[in-house]
């Protein structure tokens, strides 16, 4: 029935439809963010599953090579609009393949 | 059932779930508390014996309550709580997001003082300190009123100029436990003016939604001064549903306020609730000796009705409230928005603020005399605890 609602122009009780929040950019409270390093990653996805702004992802056609499984494991990289710097990912890692560091603006 | 115009002797909290059921909630919510329980009592009675067709949900608390109420509104459903006390306050959080997300829940406050000291007894802190969170609040004098108050509750919250929660308060025994002649209102009355209520949103599973969404600080605002602005414009829709459910039912029981032998009166006592009464008598006996004094009745606290209470005061000498709260360190309630009205139109009409009733002591008649003498002689009262018990208090209070 309300094909338009986002909170782009509010509604009457701040209604809105899936994805209507899209344009809160939840990056601006960040002050650390994370370091993806590509390096021991195994892909087991804890760090998508953790992520309490479903930012990060699959950054397809890109891989690294894993020596201990001599394997290509597709990178995870982060969205910077909706990343607010938590730190729950790289908390969660297994292989401590996501550093956090002290963003400068 | 009393047919139209029949009057039965009826308790006023079993008065009020009966009118609540003519206005068929089909979800009502509540959790037992003192002295609010037999409203809801009654009603979860009503369901049970299939005389309403309503979903009764029995929650842990008032914060289950008033949650289980804004869900049900949210899916479009016609919701209802009641509570007092300690049970508004544990509503409280869920409250402001039923106004926020603007759902027209209503609910019933039966007055009660608020803990500590515990106290069952009457006063209006509960109510008075949830008055900035969106929640529109009626507050009646006896029990007709606070029946049909109900029914103009669920037609003005569900306007779509309001769409916000409305609570009719009634003092807690004064008018909850207390046996007086009530009529009901007609059952197809009811439901020609009520009309089945239509969600401008709701929740569905087909049609997915959220309510309330996160905003960042460009837009919160925004999202605030909606809701201050629709309850700003509910007194004109209050006064609209007031006028027509007198002439549908035949009772002016709604509205913004009761003037009461006002108009020329020099010394004008201003309150809420089921003391008016009390004042009333007083006014009508000094009346009788020729001393101009009279009544101006807040049936609507919120949204305040300023330019209302300024034209109804304009030609008095002196105001003076009778309220039966106060806000710890500052003064009254409602004391201080009426001066904040008066200022703004440029009246310096002496104001005197008295606290009576809290905890439900009884002002008989000759207290509110008292009062009427004490600032007839000039005296003029920021805002006094009155006929305080001095020889009581510990040695520590100075
Ligand atoms: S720091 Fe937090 S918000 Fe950012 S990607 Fe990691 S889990 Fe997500
Ligand atoms: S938690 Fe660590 S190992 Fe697992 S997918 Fe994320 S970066 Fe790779």
């Amino acid at each position: 029935m309300s094909a338009k609602l986002s909170m782009d122009k509010l509604s009457i009780g701040c209604v809105c439809l899936p994805g209507g929040s899209i344009g809160n950019h939840t990056g601006a409270w960040r002050s650390m963010m994370p370091v993806f390093k590509h390096a021991a990653c195994i892909g087991c996805r804890a760090c998508e599953l953790v992520c309490p702004e479903g930012c990060v992802f699959e950054n397809p056609g890109k891989k690294h090579l894993v020596e201990k499984l001599k394997r290509e494991i597709a990178d995870r990289d982060f969205d910077p609009d909706y990343c607010k710097g938590c730190g729950m990912c790289a908390e969660e890692c297994p292989v401590d393949d996501i550093d956090m560091g002290l963003e400068e603006k | 059932m009393a047919p139209q115009g029949r009057q039965e002797i009826l308790e006023g909290a079993m008065a009020v779930a009966h009118a609540v059921a003519r206005c068929r909630p089909e979800v009502i919510a509540a959790y037992p508390i003192t002295p609010q329980t037999h409203i809801s009592e009654e009603l979860s009675t009503i369901v049970a014996d299939g005389e309403l067709q309503a979903e009764f949900v029995k929650v842990e608390s008032e914060f289950g309550a008033a949650s289980v109420c804004l869900g049900a509104s949210a899916a479009g459903a016609r919701a209802y709580t009641a509570t007092s006390s300690q049970g508004l306050m544990l509503m409280a959080e869920v409250l402001w997001n039923i106004a926020g997300m603007r759902l027209p829940v209503v609910l019933a406050c039966a007055n009660r003082s608020v803990s500590a000291p515990l106290s069952i007894w009457c006063d209006h802190q509960d109510a008075d300190s949830i008055r900035d969170c969106g929640v529109i609040q009626l507050h009646a004098e006896d029990a007709q009123e606070a029946v049909d108050q109900h029914v103009i509750a669920f037609k003005a919250a569900e306007d779509r100029r309001v769409l916000l929660p409305v609570m009719v308060n009634l003092d807690g025994f004064l008018l909850t436990h207390v046996f007086e002649p009530v009529e009901l209102p007609d059952q197809a009355l009811c439901d020609a003016f009520l009309g089945k209520y239509e969600a401008l949103y709701k929740l569905d599973p087909g049609d997915p939604m959220s309510f309330g969404c996160f905003t960042e600080p460009d837009k919160c605002m925004e999202g605030r001064w909606m809701i201050h602005d629709a309850c700003l414009r509910s007194a004109a829709v209050i006064e609209e549903v007031s006028a027509a459910f007198a002439r549908t039912f035949g009772r002016n029981s709604g509205g913004l306020l009761e003037e009461y032998k006002s108009a020329d009166a020099d010394t004008v006592l201003v309150a809420k609730g089921s003391i008016c009464g009390t004042i009333k008598d007083v006014v009508d006996e000094l009346r009788d000796k020729g001393r101009r004094v009279g009544l101006v009745r807040i049936k609507t606290f919120r949204p305040f009705p300023r330019d209302r209470i300024v034209a109804a005061v304009r030609g008095a000498k002196r105001i003076t409230v009778v309220e039966k709260g106060g806000s710890f360190g500052s003064g009254g309630v409602v004391t201080p928005e009426l001066k904040d009205a008066l200022y703004d139109a440029g009246l310096r009409i002496p104001v005197s603020g008295f606290c009576v009733q809290l905890g439900g002591r009884e002002v008989a008649p000759d207290g509110i005399q008292e009062i009427i003498d004490r600032v007839e002689k000039g005296e003029q009262v920021h805002y006094e605890y009155f006929r305080l018990k001095k020889a009581i208090l510990p040695d520590l209070v100075p």
